[in-house]
């Protein structure tokens, strides 16, 4: 269930040149998944900011995200102490059950960091978890190092061959061996994931939104089972429901 | 009677609070976020004779002081509306709330019309005629006052329910479409629709919304909704509910100052899902301020 919540900023900082982790203070006991989100509200915009959720513990809520244009610029320069209001627990998240032991977790940029909660659930279950991290260079690579720390057996791309192994996510998946498994990041990637994947999995999409909560039908899309709300019956579709616009 | 209490078309509202239609969905969700009851009443998602998916995505953009959107009026159909959702909705809303119909022909409106109005949860029906976000239907229906007033006959004739026609800001005299709604039979008015507007994104130099134009609303269409609402109340004498921008209990008071009789709360829903109750709230306070007893006084 929602909620309205306000929260404290404990730690807003850079990671990569546009990459900021902010991480809050405040209740979020409405947060039920990983892979839902929070909608940010901002002084001077209209509409939120939907940002998905890193990793909560406790009463510690970890955003990851990136600046893409005034919103997310003038919310990178708010500082330690000020308030946010924040609707949580949106949208669906990831659903573990259907893991298997072996998931493999595909992230590509600004789509890293839900899998970074999803990856610390799914070692405490008991999952043998595998990251392929994507990036354009060297220089955008965040996290890599966390998700080592927490167990995840992690591989980086980058397409420019500075670091890791030189490629798409998509040339990393080739020689893996997985039960399921779950990605988030730009459509273009999702596809070529969806295309190359041997298993089953599920897809986090990411779309302009009104709301965030279901009401204004702005983020719909079509799936085989007729149209859904990416903010609420979504983010997160499975592989089988898919329908790729255009 | 309480201070709040007003009367739309004969029918007696706890007070004038609305959601508008297309922010509240069909009202069932918005029941878990809070008691629904404590509005005057809601309007439903614009329903059409057939299911509708929409306009192609992004859908909105962001506005100095408002959005964009270009929804299309996605809906599922009026008969899915009738058999699944009004279901939903008698388990937590036990008040008359209003249906907001939108058509391509004047008979579809009519069939949407009679469908709905033959339904017992609806108390009035808001008859869309300027959605900026269809072509060949919507707002084409509501720029023309001989075209307003032929939609307004053909659903007057199948239904008792008191028809509110929804008017256009994207007109030049909207007093004119009003006069001809109200001579074709109308039982009252509801103004403004989104004004058309759009956005380009710098970095592509493309439109920011799939389908180019969008409806611009939030608090910065207020003045504009209030402008309007003053003209046809002073050019009409069939109530008229006032929307466009409302956000806090002043604006609601300032736009029944400008004769409205109750009011629609649209875009502030969708960032402050609990703005309607909240307004409730204030209301009785921010009248005191003012030296407001009773909200019907200020007509």
């Amino acid at each position: 269930m929602m909620k309205q919540q306000i929260f404290t900023i404990i730690e807003n900082k850079p990671l990569t040149g546009s990459m900021y982790r902010l991480r809050l203070g405040g209740n979020t006991s409405a947060i039920t998944a990983p892979g839902q989100f929070v909608n940010i509200k901002l002084d001077g915009k209209f509409l939120r900011r939907p940002i998905s959720v890193c990793d909560r513990s406790g009463s510690m809520l970890t955003l990851i995200y990136k600046t893409v244009g005034s919103g997310t610029e003038q919310l990178s320069r708010m500082k330690k102490g000020e308030q946010l209001d924040l609707l949580t627990g949106l949208g669906n998240g990831y659903n573990l059950t259907p893991s298997g032991d072996r998931p493999l977790l595909i992230g590509g940029g600004a789509g890293v960091p839900p899998l970074f909660g999803l990856a610390d659930e799914l070692l405490s279950k008991g999952c043998k978890v595998t990251a392929i991290l994507g990036f354009n260079t060297a220089e955008e690579i965040f996290y890599a190092d966390e998700f080592r720390m927490l167990g995840a057996e992690t591989y980086i791309t980058t397409v420019d061959g500075s670091a890791g192994i030189k490629g798409f996510v998509t040339d990393a998946m080739k020689d893996l061996d997985y039960t399921y498994f779950y990605t988030c990041g730009p459509e273009p990637m999702l596809k070529a994931v969806y295309r190359a994947a041997k298993t089953d999995g599920q897809f986090s999409f990411e779309k302009r939104m009104g709301c965030g909560f279901g009401a204004c039908m702005g983020c719909s899309c079509r799936t085989i089972s007729g149209s859904k709300r990416i903010c609420k019956e979504g983010p997160v579709l499975e592989k089988g429901e898919i329908l790729w616009e255009d | 009677m309480g201070r709040l209490s007003v009367n739309l078309c004969g029918i007696e509202l706890d007070n004038p609070i609305i959601p508008a239609s297309g922010t509240f969905g069909y009202g069932y969700e918005f029941a878990e976020l809070y008691d629904i009851n404590v509005l005057g009443s809601f309007s439903c998602k614009g329903t059409t004779l057939q299911p509708r998916f929409g306009n192609k995505t992004p859908r909105i953009a962001e506005a100095p002081s408002g959005m964009l959107n270009s929804v299309g009026l996605q809906n599922p159909g009026v008969d899915a509306v009738i058999s699944e959702e009004l279901p939903k909705l008698a388990e937590c809303f036990r008040k008359p709330m209003i249906a907001n119909v939108s058509g391509f022909s004047i008979e579809e409106y009519a069939a949407v019309c009679e469908k709905l109005g033959k339904e017992p949860q609806v108390g009035w029906l808001e008859v869309n005629i300027s959605c900026p976000n269809v072509h060949g239907g919507g707002m084409s229906f509501g720029t023309d006052p001989e075209m307003a007033a032929a939609v307004t006959k053909a659903v007057k004739a199948v239904t008792n329910k008191p028809v509110i026609m929804k008017l256009s800001p994207n007109v030049t005299d909207i007093t004119a479409v009003a006069r001809a709604c109200e001579d074709a039979g109308a039982d009252g008015l509801s103004l403004i629709n989104t004004l058309m507007a759009m956005r380009i994104d710098l970095r592509t130099r493309k439109p920011l919304l799939a389908n180019v134009t969008g409806g611009l609303s939030g608090p910065a269409v207020f003045p504009v909704a209030l402008r309007m609402v003053w003209q046809v109340t002073h050019a009409v004498s069939i109530p008229v509910i006032g929307m466009g921008g409302i956000s806090c209990a002043e604006d609601v008071l300032e736009m029944m100052m400008a004769g409205a009789a109750a009011v629609e709360i649209g875009a502030a829903n969708l960032t402050d899902p609990f703005v309607c109750p909240k307004i409730i709230a204030e209301l009785p306070a921010v009248m005191d301020r003012y030296g407001i007893n009773e909200l019907r006084d200020l007509k």
